[in-house]
Formats: structure tokens, C-alpha cells, sequence
């Protein structure tokens, strides 16, 4: 039930991803989120340039069960958001570690990383949750 | 069976009613104001008659069967109340009244502030907050105005446990304050370690609900009460669930300082379509002078023994303002008002007692065929998962529509969040043993259906005017199908009229 876990991305206990290239990362949710959040119907995405520190709500996913807050995985400044969702939000559901990605952002403290679980922790976090 | 919108019924020239010769001189609109369509259904009144009969059998409600929508306190509304709230005194009353002409309202709402003071253990209450979530923003903006009085200004941020309800992080940032959300240890209670780091002179103050969206009254609470209090924090109770309580504890006597209350749950007066909210909010002594005003009060005593004081609009001295135009929603306060006179203080205590009893019933009842996540004696509702690893595919939605199917009305599903695939059941105390009883026998069979026969889960329900909706189209395309309602700001004429 576990869903499918890219071996290159990093998770958080909230179920967010991130997919570090150099400084530059992008975050979304895991297909274990989007499995459990159900159909998805709207995604609130944050302004461009917005500072956030890691933990923080810096969106909100919500499907025909439930408005789950989106937390940063780790401190940064958001560079992009993924406007294609707006129109169409289902994107996470199909394609939660492609399409389906929020934000992009630039990394203000790399360091966090260390703390993030690799995909086999991911995978092991989830057995324990069933 | 379906039934058209009225407005498909229309045809033009009908009329439901004849009007009189008119017996008034005539005077012209504004204007401004005049128009030559008029979007209303040309019907008639046997039309109406039957389009809305037809439409309330369609309907479920509380007077129609079991309603175990936890968190929601469905109870049974009694007619009594409704006798009351029409009596024309109250009925016709208007809310710009002169004071010394509306005495017997003012005198209903007065001992009504008084007796959910006392219910609660506070030492006042203002009838003002149209809603729970309205109670909740009326708390917290007393909290801040405490603070700022104070000269106190760096307490910005509230702490919720992640149990709480979902209104309660909303009004925290619709009042300004940063929500902290605490997590739950394996019990279902307040972390107390993460309390414990959480707390410092940032904390303004901490909202929990008891018992909590669990159905659990938090065995932590004197704990979590001190810990809070002692950096310096005040302590909000969402007294939503206050009906597992009544007679039994008083929040304002273990140390909170700032509740509301739900008529529309504990104090039995209709909701879910049958009428607006109301939640008071009821403060101890040092949040007493921010009360939103004005409230009820005694302007003048009493001159003798059999005479009555003279009452008032009173505002409290350093009141954050007021929350709503008039005073409060009247009608549910004289609901309320009717509800607690009749039950008195034994007759409360005893409907928590039934609530509390009705849901370990239940509980019990159902425990060895759904799995439930946090399994000891419970409030007035409580939790189970919809789902069997044995039955995979079958998920809490599906038992729902397939409850609808046996005439049920479906508990609350998917909240709370903390738990999978969620079911909360609340019967409250107006259930008899043999509505439980169906309830449970309901619960099993769905439980065999789901391992022997899973599509008819997935189909449900059947016999209800509408099957299972798109819940997805109905998320994401808004179709309103009434006539759009015209452009009034195109109507500039209407604006230089009034100027």
C-alpha cells in the first residue's frame, strides 16, 4: 500500500518530497499521500519569491475527503509553482513525482537535507503507519 | 424519484396568489430600481404545495431516523422548544425595540448568560457569536486583547493538538495568532514532551477540545492546563463537545479560562438545514471586562421581592465589540432558554450520562467487528476504521452510502484526520437501546457484505432519489442552475438616488 518510492528523492513524516539538483529543488507529494488523500480537487499554491522556513505551510492540497497543509521539508524561497495544477489538480494523482510537482525553490539551508528520510527510511516510516 | 426545480415548473402569466385592489396611493420606484423581468417561478400554490412536500420526503432528518453524525450532537429537537420560539412575543418582537418593551427577552437572555456561566464553572457569558467557529474567534480575540492590556506583545502563537477541530487552526489565524499544531501520543492524548518544548512566552494560548475529536477526554488535562498556564498561556476549551459533560465537569473550575458553547449541539436546538447556529461564549473572571458586547444585564435592582429588575444592554468595560448585528441568533437563545428550564440541573446531568452511556454501547457493541484505534471507555462518541485488510477496495465511504441503502443516516467519515479511513458515531442520548441495537446488527451485516459481496459497497446505495455522486465534478465544476443574478453595479442611477 506503500505506493511507488523513487530511490533519488528525500520524504518528510508529513509525506512531502523533494528532488535536490544542486542549490535548486522541487517538492511535491508522495504517491502514499495522494493514494490516501483520494481524489484531488484543488491545490493552493504560494507566491513566487516567498521565504518559507522548513516545517512551515506553504500550501494547501485538498480532495473530495479532506484540506491537508503542505509543510516545507526544508527552508527555502520558492522560484516556481507548477500553475498547471489549478486548472488541473488531478495531475497529482496521476503523476504525484512528475506532473504533479508544487513548488520549485531555492535552498537557503542545504544542511537541512541530513534530516529527511532517503526512500528505503520512506518506505519503512510507511510500514510502521499501516 | 425526482422531482423538477420549481423553476421548471414555471409557465408564463401563472399565479399562485390574488392580490387586493390596491387601497394606498401609488408612488413610483426609483428610477434606478425598476426593471422588466422578475426571475421568480410563475406557479401555482398547489404547485408550491406539493413541489416542496415532495422535495421534505426526499429529505432525511432527526425527525425521520437515526443521525449518528459524530461531532455534529444530532439529537433530537423537542417540539416544546419550537412552541416557545413561536410564542408572539417573542416571535414578533423587533430587534430595535426600545429596552423597557423587550424586558422579557432581555430577562431570558440574561438568566440564559447566567446559567451557561454556572454549566461551565465561568463567571459570565455573551449570547453575541452566531456560530461555534464565531465562539472560537470571540476567545481568541479576548486572549489577545488580555495580552495587549496587559502591555504582553510578543504572544503570537496558539497551540491546537492535531485531535482538535478542524474550525479551531481557521479561527486561530483569522484572529492573527500562528496555529501550532501538537501531536497526539499513541493513546490518543496531548504529547506532553512536545507541550512541553512548545511552551514559552510566544504562547498566547492553547485551544483543546474535551473530549477530544476522539472521543476521548484527555487524561493529560490537568498537566497540559498547568503547563500552558505556567509560561503564561491561557487555556481555550471548544466546548463542542460539552454535551459527554454536563453535570459532571465544570471546564472553568480545572483552570480554562475561555469556552464556547454549541446551542445547536448540547442545548438541542435544530441544525444541519434546520436552523442557523449560535455559540456563546462563556469567560472567568479575568476575561470577564472583554466580553463582546452588549450583553444582557440589570440595570436597575429590583424594589421589592415581587418586583422585577429592570433590564439592559450592558457593555463590558473593555469589550473587544460587538459580532453580530442585534443580538446574537435570537430564536436559538429562547430554544436553548426552553430546553435547560425543562431539563434543570439534574436533567443535564443526566443527558450527558445517556450520551456517554449510548456511546459505549455502541462501542462495545461494535468493537470486535471494526477495528477501533484508540479502544477505552469513550465520551459521547467515538471512533472506528472503515476498512479490512481482508477486504481490500472497501474503504469508509463505501459503508456510509451502504448504510444509506438501510435507511441510516451515515456517521462522519474522514475526520478525524489523525485516523484512517474514519468513521465517528455520536448517538447522543435521545436514542433508545432499540435504534442502537439496529444500528449495530446494520453495521455487522454491511461488515459481512464488505468480504462476501464488496460491489454492493461500491454501488450503494440504491435506493435513495440519487446514487452515488460524482463527488469529483461536484468539487471542481461550480453549476449554479438558477438565473445569474443581474449586474447591480451597472445601475449607477440607484447610487446618485441615494446619494
Amino acid at each position: 500500500m506503500s505506493g511507488n518510492i523513487p530511490a533519488d528523492l528525500k520524504f518528510t513524516e508529513s509525506d512531502e518530497w523533494i528532488r535536490v539538483e544542486g542549490n535548486e529543488a522541487t517538492i511535491g507529494v508522495s504517491d502514499y499521500a495522494q493514494e490516501q488523500l483520494n481524489d484531488i480537487v484543488y491545490v493552493e499554491l504560494p507566491d513566487v519569491g516567498a521565504e518559507y522556513k522548513k516545517g512551515d505551510t506553504f500550501g494547501v492540497v485538498e480532495s473530495v475527503k479532506a484540506a491537508s497543509d503542505m509543510h516545507m521539508p526544508v527552508s527555502g524561497t520558492i522560484t516556481a509553482v507548477n500553475e498547471a495544477l489549478e486548472d488541473a489538480p488531478e495531475t497529482v494523482n496521476s503523476d504525484p513525482y512528475g506532473a504533479g510537482w508544487f513548488v520549485k525553490i531555492t535552498l537557503a539551508n542545504p544542511s537541512e537535507l541530513a534530516g529527511l528520510m532517503d526512500a528505503a527510511a520512506y518506505a519503512k516510516y510507511l510500514e510502521g503507519r499501516e | 424519484m425526482t422531482e423538477p426545480l420549481i423553476y421548471e415548473l414555471s409557465s408564463p402569466g401563472r399565479c399562485g396568489v390574488l392580490l387586493p385592489e390596491l387601497d394606498v396611493p401609488e408612488t413610483a420606484l426609483p428610477e434606478g430600481l425598476l426593471r422588466d423581468d422578475l426571475d421568480l417561478p410563475e406557479v401555482s400554490e398547489v404547485q408550491v404545495i406539493r413541489h416542496f412536500v415532495k422535495l421534505s420526503t426526499l429529505n432525511y432528518s432527526i425527525d425521520k431516523g437515526f443521525y449518528p453524525l459524530g461531532s455534529c450532537t444530532m439529537k433530537y429537537n423537542p417540539k416544546v422548544n419550537e412552541d416557545a420560539a413561536r410564542l408572539p412575543g417573542l416571535a414578533g418582537l423587533h430587534p430595535l425595540v426600545d429596552e423597557q418593551d423587550a424586558q422579557g427577552a432581555l430577562a431570558m437572555m440574561y438568566h440564559l448568560q447566567g446559567w451557561l456561566a454556572e454549566i461551565a464553572g465561568f463567571a459570565g457569558c455573551s449570547l453575541q457569536p452566531a456560530a461555534g467557529a464565531q465562539g472560537e474567534f470571540a476567545g481568541l480575540l479576548m486572549i489577545r486583547a488580555y495580552h495587549l492590556d496587559r502591555g504582553d506583545t510578543k504572544r503570537t502563537r496558539i497551540l491546537i493538538p492535531n485531535s482538535a477541530h478542524g474550525t479551531n487552526p481557521a479561527s486561530v489565524t483569522m484572529a492573527g495568532f500562528e496555529a501550532v499544531e501538537l501531536p497526539s501520543d499513541e493513546n490518543g492524548d496531548v504529547d506532553l514532551e512536545a507541550l512541553r518544548v512548545a511552551c514559552d512566552d510566544t504562547v498566547a494560548g492553547m485551544m483543546i477540545t474535551v473530549p477530544s475529536t476522539l472521543g476521548l477526554f484527555e487524561v493529560h488535562l490537568p498537566e497540559v492546563i498547568e503547563l500552558v498556564h505556567a509560561c503564561g498561556g491561557l487555556m481555550y476549551m471548544d466546548g463542542a463537545n460539552m454535551n459527554a459533560m454536563m453535570g459532571v465537569l465544570k471546564p472553568g473550575e480545572i483552570g480554562f479560562d475561555v469556552q464556547h458553547y454549541n446551542l445547536h449541539k448540547t442545548f438541542s436546538t435544530p441544525h444541519g438545514g434546520g436552523g442557523p447556529g449560535s455559540g456563546p461564549v462563556a469567560v472567568n473572571e479575568k476575561l470577564l471586562p472583554f466580553l463582546p458586547g452588549p450583553i444582557a444585564g440589570v440595570v436597575e435592582e429590583a424594589s421589592g421581592d415581587d418586583e422585577a429588575p429592570l433590564y439592559g444592554w450592558v457593555m463590558p468595560e473593555k469589550s473587544i465589540g460587538r459580532l453580530k448585528a442585534f443580538h446574537g441568533n435570537f430564536g436559538m437563545i429562547i430554544r436553548a432558554f426552553t430546553y435547560i428550564r425543562i431539563h434543570g440541573g439534574t436533567g443535564l446531568k443526566a443527558v450527558s450520562q445517556y450520551a456517554v452511556l449510548n456511546a459505549n454501547y455502541l462501542l462495545s457493541q461494535l468493537r470486535d467487528t471494526y477495528t477501533v484505534p484508540h479502544d477505552r471507555f469513550c465520551g459521547h462518541e467515538f471512533v472506528i476504521e472503515g476498512h479490512w485488510k481482508d477486504a481490500p477496495g472497501v474503504h469508509a465511504l463505501d459503508i456510509s452510502k451502504r448504510l444509506m441503502d438501510y435507511g441510516l443516516h451515515p456517521p462522519t467519515n474522514y475526520f478525524p484526520l489523525i485516523v484512517p479511513e474514519a468513521l465517528m458515531i455520536e448517538p447522543t442520548e435521545t436514542e433508545p437501546k432499540e435504534t442502537l441495537d439496529a444500528f449495530v446488527e446494520v453495521m455487522k451485516t454491511i461488515a459481512r457484505e464488505a468480504h462476501e459481496d464488496p460491489e454492493l459497497l461500491h454501488s450503494a446505495p440504491h435506493v435513495t432519489p440519487v446514487g452515488r455522486v460524482d463527488e469529483v465534478l461536484a468539487a471542481k465544476q461550480l453549476a449554479l442552475c438558477c438565473v445569474p443574478i443581474p449586474d447591480w453595479s451597472a445601475r449607477t442611477e440607484l447610487k446618485t438616488d441615494l446619494a
